[in-house]
């Protein structure tokens, strides 16, 4: 995709393909001979898994759109069609299901790696962007494919999402009238939300078409945090990477598969096995446990307008984050202090999942839940606003090695290219 | 004149909630389910034939009268992984149960005094409703909805302990202060106390073929099983095609580990 | 890079095999049940049967039914429409099997072996050349030359036993599973 290319067409047909489409020269140079640091750990197949799961979900979506029926009517009952008559239907949608949330605990892994090991700094800010838009869509996409089983949860989460619009001054009910379709969720609803949710993952695989793109212009970053300086830093990404992101991808398929087969309503809530009725609320409603840091923070704020632009600045604030850090240090690995800042929000996200998942007045261990929310929420604006830019200016970052090859092979590297 | 007494009902309901949440301290909140064993959990559980059919009857002539079933056919009753009824067997169960008919060939749905038309189900037929609506199971039960009972297990937090808890709960003591609605009854299990379904369960209030001795205890483990099923009746393949995909997976995970370390053993 | 030996090299290609060969068997086997999620699912298996009542239907004239989604030919034949479909000597025709669901796949295609009760002819009324529904041919409005059907998209003809005479089909109407409950009474499936 970019950069010199290796390729070196060997037959008549080769050249002949290579002159006209040299879609075969594109995939050698992007999966074959790039030059990829040769220190990657564990954390960055999940760029691989993820693509493996937007692939899973698309295929299994088509096959159950060929059977979902999108009418409040029937939309629940075909789901139950699904699971019980059609051929593999229940394995089908199970995939698709326990899916969604092994592609969130993916892209979360992936997002967190990349902000502990400053992935998002020059030259991959727009990297860092298009992923955060990738994000974003995926929430959407989630959002629109958990409400299409019309079950409690389904209708009751539609319905509240939708009425975060209504808190915009002026235009806001207009916006959720818009939405909606109606005068509140419903057939127009589901119908539209359908349509949208078999449109969005082809619009992220093309986001993804970018983010790959604008990865391989600068190549990856690595645990170290350092520049590639000689070829001796990297090795081919085939089969160095290949066969380890395949190693490693089968044993996230094992993880979701105990899902898949053995809990498959592990991440579901009993609620939506109870067909939409508008006249009555769940007593509990919660949104899918990927969302529940957002929803937390939300509810934590007393103002209806205020939650809303709290949990919209939560997602918009990632976007700044290439220039909010101020630091010439790319790894938290040589970031002491960064580094325990940085495990702090992992906690502060973890705890925001869990006050997420409880009742408004929750009350454990004697504190108020929603306090709780009300501290993490500060801390997580407070890492990127002002605990980012500060440390970058006052931390002593510990001392880089020479080079990715020194680091890894140590003396071996002093001595001349073999 | 009995729209003025059920408000007046549930006005008073209101006011002994009230009162009893006061009593309590807010101590209504629903027991945890008992501990229960079933044969179809674990990873290698599976659905116990004799409970499956014993289940069945006991759905049929006591939860039936009250509770439909609406996305279970007869079919279901022969289909593997199931109650492992035979095709003639699920048949004649269906040929007993009679369904309401489709209009005849003049267009009528009812008979000359106005009874609706019924035939006997077929094999592709959903097991038949108690009631032909949604405001008809409502007036038969004072206002409350006898709930679908199709994908029950799975509808509640608990899942199958829960709804065993529920049918074998009736019995326990209500707590002195706490007062019963009237036209309701005290189960502990469910949420606010108060259910308006009565005591489903009664000694020997089945008559098992198989010999079974049908005590509360052992309708509600039938039934259950019963409804579990009915609600996941995919479960016993799912777990067996499950073993096989884990088995393969981790054969493919030795491989690759393999040709991962042997291709990485020059790189470090 | 670090040369290999040779020996290292085949171990390490017969991991390249094994693996990858593993991982594509699970890959065939991983697309079948997105094959089979497209054959029809067990509740359409199940809705396969209708009953007919065939009281109203007079001699000489045919009610189309839906059975299975496509169109179900009954005809009560008139004796007229029987003598000439028994007239005919099987082994003419394009087609000599039964293609009759109630019997074995051998069966021959004598009118006997296409009715069983010769008043009440029940075929699929679908054309076995690409599946339109031929126009039954009545003495008002005769459709082709032998009696029963024209199919009017390629031209094929049936005689009053539902048997192809002429045209591109290839095989005769085919007859569906059935059973007389009573006289008047058909269970078609």
């Amino acid at each position: 995709m970019s950069g010199p290319s290796t390729y070196n067409p060997q037959s008549g047909l080769e050249r002949w393909i290579d002159a006209r489409l040299p879609l075969p020269r594109l995939l050698h140079d992007t999966v074959h001979t790039f030059p990829t640091p040769r220190n990657l750990n564990i954390w960055y197949t999940f760029g691989g898994i993820l693509a493996f799961c937007l692939g899973v979900q698309i295929i299994t979506g088509i096959t159950l759109a060929m059977h979902y029926v999108a009418n409040a009517n029937l939309a629940f009952n075909s789901v139950e069609t699904i699971m019980r008559d059609v051929n593999y239907g229940w394995l089908i949608r199970y995939i698709h299901a326990n899916g969604a949330s092994m592609f969130f605990l993916a892209v979360y892994i992936h997002m967190f790696r990349g902000l502990y090991y400053g992935s998002y700094k020059a030259p991959r800010e727009l990297l860092w962007i298009i992923g955060v838009l990738i994000y974003l869509l995926m929430m959407a996409t989630a959002f629109f494919g958990y409400v299409l089983p019309w079950g409690q949860m389904s209708f009751w989460g539609a319905t509240v999402i939708t009425n975060l619009f209504s808190a915009i001054p002026v235009v806001g009910n207009h916006i959720a009238t818009w939405l909606w379709g109606d005068f509140a969720v419903g057939d127009a609803t589901l119908n539209r939300f359908f349509s949208l949710h078999y449109l969005l993952p082809f619009i992220i695989a093309g986001v993804v078409v970018l983010h790959i793109w604008a990865l391989h212009v600068p190549g990856n970053n690595n645990p170290l945090g350092i520049d590639v300086k000689s070829p001796q830093d990297t090795v081919p990404f085939h089969p160095y990477y290949t066969v380890k992101d395949a190693f490693y991808l089968v044993l996230f398929v094992i993880f979701f598969a105990g899902f898949v087969f053995y809990s498959p309503d592990f991440f579901g809530n009993p609620d939506n096995y109870q067909p939409a009725n508008p006249l009555v609320t769940p007593p509990e409603i919660v949104p899918e446990w990927y969302l529940l840091p957002f929803y937390a923070m939300l509810r934590s704020i007393p103002n209806k307008l205020l939650g809303v632009i709290v949990m919209g600045g939560a997602i918009v604030t990632l976007v700044f984050i290439p220039w909010l850090d101020t630091s010439r240090v790319r790894s938290c690995r040589f970031r002491p202090l960064m580094k325990q800042f940085f495990w702090g929000l992992v906690v502060c996200c973890v705890l925001l999942g869990y006050c997420g998942a409880q009742s408004v007045d929750a009350v454990k261990f004697g504190i108020p839940m929603v306090w709780v929310a009300r501290i993490a929420s500060i801390y997580y604006f407070a890492f990127f606003w002002l605990i980012m830019p500060i440390i970058g200016l006052i931390e002593t970052p510990k001392k880089l090695p020479a080079s990715i090859a020194q680091s890894v092979l140590g003396d071996k590297a002093g001595a001349p290219a073999e | 004149m009995r729209l003025t007494k059920l408000s007046l009902g549930i006005a008073l309901g209101l006011l002994t909630s009230v009162s009893a949440f006061a009593a309590e301290g807010g101590a209504t909140k629903r027991l945890h389910p008992k501990a229960a064993e079933f044969e179809f959990e674990g990873p290698f559980g599976t659905y116990d034939r004799g409970a499956l059919q014993r289940g069945y009857q006991v759905y049929k002539e006591v939860c039936a009268a009250c509770h439909s079933a609406n996305l279970l056919s007869f079919r279901n009753l022969a289909e593997p992984g199931g109650p492992g009824f035979t095709e003639a067997q699920a048949r004649a169960l269906a040929t007993a149960a009679k369904i309401p008919a489709e209009p005849n060939d003049k267009g009528e749905t009812t008979d000359d005094k106005g009874a609706p038309l019924m035939r006997s189900a077929t094999l592709a037929d959903r097991f038949p409703s108690p009631y032909p609506n949604e405001n008809a199971a409502r007036a038969s039960n004072s206002g409350a909805l006898p709930p679908d009972l199709s994908l029950i297990v799975k509808a509640r937090e608990g899942e199958a302990h829960y709804i065993y808890s529920l049918l074998t709960g009736f019995h326990e003591k209500a707590p002195a202060g706490f007062k019963v609605t009237e036209g309701k009854y005290f189960n502990p299990y469910f949420e606010g106390w108060n259910i308006t379904m009565p005591p489903p369960l009664t000694e020997n209030g089945v008559t098992y073929s198989d010999g079974t001795k049908a005590t509360i205890d052992q309708q509600a483990h039938d039934v259950v099983t019963f409804l579990a099923w009915a609600a996941e009746p995919k479960m016993e393949e799912r777990k067996r095609m499950g073993f096989g995909v884990m088995v393969f997976l981790i054969v493919l995970a030795g491989l690759l580990f393999a040709a991962y370390r042997k291709v990485w053993k020059d790189a470090h | 890079m670090a040369a290999t030996t040779s020996d290292a090299g085949t171990r390490r290609d017969f991991l390249y095999v094994a693996a990858g060969s593993v991982g594509a068997v699970g890959a065939v086997a991983a697309a079948w049940p997105f094959i089979d999620q497209m054959n029809p699912s067990t509740g359409a298996l199940a809705l396969g049967s209708t009953e007919i009542d065939l009281t109203a239907i007079q001699p000489g004239q045919q009610i189309v039914y839906k059975w299975r989604g496509q169109p179900l030919f009954v005809r009560r034949r008139t004796p007229a429409e029987i003598e000439s479909a028994k007239a005919v000597d099987v082994n003419s025709l394009p087609d000599p099997l039964a293609r009759n669901a109630n019997l074995p796949d051998t069966a021959l295609a004598n009118d006997a072996d296409r009715a069983t009760k010769p008043e009440w002819l029940i075929v699929k009324g679908v054309c076995t050349h690409l599946g339109c529904t031929p126009a039954v041919s009545t003495p008002q409005i005769p459709e082709g030359e032998y009696g029963g059907w024209l199919c009017h998209c390629h031209g094929s003809e049936y005689d009053t036993s539902g048997r192809i005479r002429k045209g591109p089909a290839p095989e005769n109407l085919a007859v569906p599973p059935y059973t007389f409950m009573t006289d008047t009474r058909v269970k078609v499936g």
